[in-house]
């Protein structure tokens, strides 16, 4: 029998995801975080790209630290239009990372743009999701992270 | 009033607010949303909504009165705007924003000044009718009886 453990992406039943959720308003963290919690997963917010790196421990002073925020999460939520970096930036600046290029990313955006929509599966985005978030719209993602 | 009536009112009221498209479906999340362990959600994104968009209003102000406009940053509040309109189910608030980003990619001063007009007229009402449902939920709670589900 070969024993492994188990990568970052795959959860137990019992154990609650670890979600990291990132969004420049407001209103729209504390509604993404309600509706996680209410699909009983722990959240973390930020409220830019800088700020969910350097949580993550990829920000830029941070090469030599003992963050290990990242090894903890076992999902991103990202909004796409932010100011400073996107949530595609951010996308791919996970994607680039060899701790974290595993942890599925979840694009957010209030505009269905098909090149954008494209542009972030491509990158590796687990899913695009359009805004505003249903109760619906997590409870589908939670059964996908949890691969039921 | 009795419990009853209040209650009845309070559904009369919600209603009204959909078929005339003050809110929409997205409220409905929200009040779903809302249970034992976060009693006061609703109340509390919506209080959150009030103070985002006035400061959103009071910025678009200023933008606009600038001699060179900045219709970027005109644009980026409107976006702003426009997503916390729409995550709290103020449609009409979020229809306005529609309009105004058009008015922005026009870079035209005096039609986005009226796009602001209007938008700020939609917010008070919106801001009105919502503080009109809290306060009946309050009364019927503090008549003894529970808040009732409009789905």
């Amino acid at each position: 029998m070969d024993f492994y453990s188990s990568s970052s992406s795959t959860i137990s039943a019992q154990e609650e995801p670890h979600v990291l959720a990132v969004d420049d308003n407001l209103i729209d963290r504390k509604l993404v975080e309600k509706l996680l919690k209410k699909s009983s997963c722990k959240v973390t917010t930020a409220e830019n790209g800088l700020r969910a790196l350097e949580y993550l421990g990829l920000g830029a002073n941070q090469e030599n630290s003992t963050n290990n925020n990242g090894s903890k999460v076992n999902m991103i939520i990202t909004d796409y239009c932010m100011p400073g970096m996107t949530g595609y930036e951010l996308l791919k600046k996970i994607k680039e990372s060899s701790i974290l290029k595993d942890v599925p990313v979840v694009i957010m955006s209030s505009e269905n743009i098909p090149t954008r929509i494209d542009q972030c599966m491509e990158e590796g985005a687990q899913m695009f999701m359009l805004k505003p978030l249903k109760h619906s719209d997590v409870k589908r993602l939670r059964c996908q992270l949890m691969q039921c | 009033m009795e419990v009853g009536q209040l209650q009845r009112s309070f559904v009369e009221y919600m209603a009204s607010l959909f078929r005339e498209g003050f809110l929409d479906g997205q409220f409905s999340q929200l009040q779903q949303l809302q249970d034992d362990s976060n009693p006061e959600f609703v109340v509390e994104v919506v209080s959150l909504f009030f103070e985002d968009s006035e400061r959103l209003l009071n910025d678009l102000t200023m933008a606009l009165d600038q001699p060179n406009v900045d219709f970027k940053q005109v644009d980026a509040h409107v976006h702003q705007l426009k997503g916390s309109s729409s995550s709290v189910g103020a449609q009409r608030v979020k229809n306005c924003c529609v309009l105004f980003r058009n008015c922005c990619e026009e870079q035209n001063t005096e039609a986005c000044l009226r796009c602001l007009q209007q938008i700020k007229q939609e917010y008070l009402l919106v801001k009105n009718k919502l503080q009109t449902l809290f306060e009946l939920e309050q009364q019927i709670v503090a008549a003894g009886g529970a808040i009732p589900m409009v789905q």
